[in-house]
């Protein structure tokens, strides 16, 4: 298909690309890889009269340590994480994330900041993002701002990007010792995206017991969420196979699980509880446990 | 370096002459074509599966930039029904006919009603593709929504909605095949009987490159030429001319240039073809159309979707007594134009299978619905009647409480040359199939698998084992039986060789490569009769304006019926080059032997003269044979007197994913009888593909339409899972070679043979997986995680 008449735009500056939007408007979307929008545009279920393209921005791309967190510019793309030497020896489960997402051309060209603005309910980022505890950096007219993953998905396809920000950084805190990490999914058999797709990590005290877990869950529902009943679950256990078992056995809880072709209700909090289960045993045997 | 015949091609995997053009993204596509003062059509489609058309306000369209004119099925006066090949009709004569087929009228453009999503009823030509698209949105039509039917099963149901006047009650045809008292009376004193449902599910082609056309009308001669993705040029040209357009054959040349891919769906006159054609004839402008992927899912023919209860009767000891088929397929909401013979010719006539079966019935309803129209697809038929077989079979045999693999090679057909009379009217030209099964036990080393699984199971595993022992019918022939049958159209094939001067060769053939290798096979031939290096040979196939005739390629017919024909010139070439040579060398023709390149005078060592020498005489003829043409060029036509039959054995292990019902294939084996083999690596690649497509429907997928809507849910490659490479194992294959006596050449055919065995093995296997659950069979395709694991939920209650 070929998409409806629009105009391309390729500014030099955040700034140039933000009197772009503050321009456009409603007319305007941002373009970060294109992996998403592209599609939907062919499909003309998205019909921007503006596309204002992020790749010539400077400074937007790559990835640097900034003390306790790992600072990923939002142009940086998916194969830019699975490949990144510093990410694979500080926080090398957001390699394996990446190296899920897609296939090698999706990976080359999608963006970590277009997935998470984009906020697709099956995407591998946002489960990650959450386990993590990520922060979205966004940039306006009148400077930055940072918001808490908690706090960014906001619903189907939404976020907390202001209509005239930018999500420019995502922070992700380096964890911290005997902790472990693990992000494990069922992928649809043709698009690849997350059915059910969660992540954990798990902070292990002097005890071997849990000091922290972080679950995030994506895909059975309209947006990634926080597993808290999981999370709840865990704290200050002994994380043995019965534990787990009993954690990620409220993985659907707070999931708004939504039935399609690749299961129904029932199926998909299954399968949130049966890949709870495995990635925090996953994430357990990493930490030590 | 040339490669020179030195020893025989033919067996040899020498690498693909075509590939470098593809891959280094030189092919020649239609959509590659540019022509001067070109237009682009968009079509106007239903977006509901069922409605009436009140009226179509063009007005907006028009006035769109850049549109040159919009035309609905009212404006396409004259233009007749898109005709359906295959005729069901007692008064023809064909055999098994219950009741008569309903040739029910399928317009270019409709104009009463559209009957299923993707139903074209306007066309916008506009001088940019993307004017075309933009204003083909403005098109409004104002359509009174219908209740639709898409459920094979209801379709024919009392109060279903009705979809064409001529066909009440939405059946298109009934047909039988078999003796129904002789299976009755098998079941009836039977010891054991199984009855299980057998549902094969509706599946989308998928060619790589979607289908095209260029329509281009020379007003100055009245000549026009149609670039179009065709697996079979001659076909569509005297389809489109003699019935649709009613234009002279001989003012129409069609070109099928590089094709990327078809798998049948590319066999059939479609739609969008002819509106294109009429309507470059009508603004003298060429007209060019290129299907988006999610059109391809919409209009691109269909596949299969077959509900069968199958019955299978056993003696206490596992011999099989007898088969009862009852098949309903779904059609669609048209006639496709080899629609009817797929679910009963093609169908019907392979249920023997490998064994010996002493009475078979099978009787199939054809039903319309508001689907895309099913046609042809790899397989085309055998899949469905393998399936329906390998799986009753397995059913049976755990029935009888005997190993599936133990029932088999006791019921097969012993070894035998010449002629098998089956049950089901088809007569088997050659078989050994106990060879290629015992070599595919082998490889497997079955009883050791059996003893893994025993302890496999006892840790809670769930590992699966799946056979499927095929017979496939290639090379459909000869063209007599085929008309009795109800065709519209004779199978034979036809194949020019023309000799340069030079010795240089250029063959013709109706065969028509779309992914087939065609370039190379057929080199390989033509080198080894002409002791020719292959680079002086090219093949020339696609074009109705320079190969004689053909018939095209689909049901694996390319090799043992396009082959032979370029064989049979290729004799009659020699035959008049030992003519010449004779009187060069001042012997007799008699005397004259060819090989290696030279006509030698036999017993004359010395005196000989190379086919250069005497492909040069024949165009130079200063010292010629009296009487003699000059020139050296024959054509023959092949009509094959019988199919070719090859079969083989797969078997698929799996194992279960307890808690997600996810299907790991831990292996896959295959032991393939083709007969003999001109390229084992483009057949290997055949058979890699074909098993691909039969595992991508044995797991994933499904074209899955909304049964209150009527939409295609699965209508893109987002939603319809085709096969991986990473969702695949490493295949373990061998052959085992038995000729056939049909063709000089002894080849069978390999196109299929992946898509037909597959399927049922993959499915048996994870049966057997779950056998220490109490499941004992399952119903329904693909087999999806979800799927696998609501069967588990369900055994464990029922326990």
């Amino acid at each position: 298909m070929y998409p409806a008449a629009f105009e391309y735009h390729a500014p030099g500056s955040v700034k140039e690309a933000l009197g772009l939007l503050g321009k456009h408007k409603d007319d305007a979307k941002l373009l970060a890889g294109g992996h998403s929008l592209i599609p939907m545009m062919k499909l003309r279920l998205a019909q921007p009269k503006h596309l204002i393209d992020l790749r010539k921005v400077p400074g937007l791309s790559g990835i640097k340590q900034d003390g306790n967190v790992l600072s990923i510019g939002a142009m940086t793309t998916h194969w830019q994480v699975e490949s990144s030497a510093l990410v694979k020896s500080k926080l090398a489960v957001m390699s394996e994330v990446a190296g899920l997402i897609g296939d090698p051309a999706v990976r080359n060209r999608g963006t970590v900041g277009g997935s998470i603005a984009h906020a697709d309910p099956a995407a591998d980022w946002p489960a990650a993002m959450i386990a993590l505890g990520a922060e979205m950096v966004c940039e306006g007219a009148k400077g930055r701002r940072t918001v808490k993953v908690d706090d960014w998905l906001k619903g189907l396809m939404s976020t907390a990007v202001g209509e005239d920000e930018i999500l420019v950084e995502i922070r992700v805190p380096v964890l911290p010792a005997s902790s472990g990490a693990a992000y494990l999914k069922f992928p649809h058999p043709a698009s690849r995206f997350a059915v059910v797709g969660v992540a954990a990590a798990v902070t292990l005290d002097g005890k071997g017991m849990c000091a922290k877990a972080s679950v995030g869950v994506t895909g059975a529902g309209t947006k990634a969420v926080r597993a808290k009943g999981v999370e709840a679950g865990c704290a200050g256990k002994k994380l043995d196979a019965a534990a787990i078992e009993a954690a990620a056995s409220k993985a659907a809880e707070g999931v708004d699980v939504q039935a399609d072709l690749q299961g129904s209700v029932e199926y998909k909090s299954h399968l949130c509880r049966v890949f709870a289960k495995r990635a925090l045993t996953e994430a357990v045997k990493r930490a030590g446990g | 370096m040339a490669t020179v015949a030195a020893d025989r091609l033919f067996g040899k995997s020498i690498k693909r002459r075509e590939d470098p053009r593809f891959i280094t993204g030189r092919g020649q596509y239609v959509d590659d074509l540019k022509l001067l003062g070109m237009t682009y059509a968009a079509f106007v489609r239903s977006p509901h599966a069922h409605a009436r058309i009140r009226k179509i306000d063009i007005s907006a369209a028009t006035r769109h930039p850049g549109v040159v004119a919009v035309f609905t099925g009212k404006d396409m006066t004259g233009v007749n029904s898109l005709p359906c090949g295959w005729d069901l009709r007692k008064e023809k004569k064909v055999p098994g006919v219950m009741q008569d087929l309903a040739i029910v009228p399928h317009m270019p453009l409709t104009s009463d009603a559209a009957r299923h999503v993707g139903d074209p009823v306007a066309v916008v030509i506009a001088d940019s593709h993307e004017a075309a698209v933009d204003a083909a949105e403005k098109v409004q039509v104002d359509w009174e929504p219908l209740p639709a039917v898409t459920i094979t099963d209801k379709a024919a149901a009392p109060g279903a909605p009705k979809l064409h006047d001529g066909a009440p009650g939405n059946v298109a045809f009934k047909w039988e095949i078999g003796d129904r008292a002789a299976t009755d009376a098998a079941f009836k004193g039977a010891a054991v009987t199984v009855k299980k449902r057998i549902v094969n599910q509706r599946l989308v082609a998928n060619a790589m490159e979607p289908r095209a056309c260029v329509a281009r009308y020379e007003d100055a001669t009245g000549d026009l030429t149609l670039w179009v993705t065709s697996q079979n040029p001659h076909v569509h040209r005297l389809l489109m001319c003699a019935f649709v357009l009613g234009i002279p054959e001989h003012k129409v040349r069609v070109i099928a240039p590089d094709v990327g891919g078809g798998f049948g769906s590319k066999i059939f006159l479609y739609n969008e073809e002819v509106v294109c054609s009429w309507i470059s004839r009508r603004l003298k402008r060429p007209v060019r159309w290129t299907a988006s992927r999610r059109e391809a899912y919409l209009t691109d023919a269909h596949g299969r979707d077959h509900v069968t209860d199958a019955e299978i009767a056993l003696t206490r000891d596992g011999k099989i007594l007898g088969l009862r088929v009852k098949t309903t397929a779904n059609l669609g909401a048209y006639l496709s134009t080899f629609a009817p013979a797929v679910p009963t010719f093609l169908y019907g006539t392979l249920l023997n299978g490998v064994y010996a079966i002493p009475a078979i019935h099978c009787e199939v309803t054809g039903v319309f619905s508001n689907t895309t129209a099913v046609d042809a697809y790899r397989g085309a038929g055998r899949p469905e009647a393998c399936y329906v077989l390998e799986r009753i079979v397995e059913a049976g045999a755990r029935a009888a409480g005997m190993d599936v693999a133990d029932l088999r090679k006791k019921n097969f057909i012993p070894k035998f040359s010449g002629a098998f009379q089956t049950q089901v009217a088809v007569v088997y030209d050659s078989g050994d199939y106990g060879a290629a099964w015992d070599r595919m036990l082998q490889m497997l080393d079955y009883r050791k698998f059996r003893a893994e699984q025993e302890a496999a199971r006892k840790q809670g595993r769930l590992l699966g084992i799946g056979f499927s022992a095929y017979i496939e019918a290639c090379s459909i022939a000869p063209s007599k039986l085929v008309g009795a049958l109800g065709a519209g159209a004779g199978l034979y094939e036809s194949g020019k060789v023309r000799v340069h001067p030079t010795g240089m060769v250029t063959v013709f053939t109706g065969s028509h490569s779309h992914g087939q290798g065609h370039e190379t096979t057929f080199a390989q031939i033509v080198a080894d009769k002409l002791g020719i290096p292959i680079e002086q040979v090219d093949i020339v196939h696609g074009d109705t304006g320079s190969v004689a005739f053909g018939m095209g390629t689909y049901g694996s017919r390319s090799a043992s019926v396009g082959g032979t024909a370029i064989l049979m010139s290729l004799n009659k070439v020699i035959e008049k080059g030992k003519k010449i040579a004779a009187h060069l060398l001042e012997a007799s023709p008699g005397d004259i032997d060819f090989s290696g390149g030279e006509f030698r005078v036999k017993g004359a060592p010395g005196k000989s003269v190379p086919f250069g020498a005497v492909s040069l005489t024949a165009y130079v003829p200063h010292n010629y044979p009296e009487g003699l043409e000059p020139g050296l060029e024959e054509t023959s036509f092949y009509d094959p007197s019988n199919f070719c039959f090859p079969f083989g054995a797969h078997a698929c292990v799996v194992e279960v994913d307890r808690d997600t019902g996810n299907i790991k294939i831990l292996r896959y084996l295959a032991v393939d009888d083709v007969g003999n083999v001109i390229n084992p690596m483009i057949v290997d690649g055949m058979v890699h593909g074909g098993i691909a497509q039969g595992v991508g429907q044995a797991l994933w997928e499904g074209a899955v339409y909304d049964g209150q809507s009527g939409q295609l849910v699965t209508g893109s490659l987002m939603d319809y899972a085709l096969p991986k490479a990473d969702m695949l194992p490493m295949y373990e294959t061998d052959r085992t070679v038995t000729p056939t006596p049909v063709n000089p050449m002894g080849i069978k055919g390999a196109g299929e043979t992946g898509t037909i065995a597959a399927t049922p093995a993959v499915v048996n296997a994870v049966v057997d997986a779950l056998a220490p659950l109490g499941v004992d069979h399952i119903e329904a395709m693909p087999l999806t995680a979800e799927r696998v694991w609501k069967i588990i939920q369900g055994a464990k209650s029922a326990r």
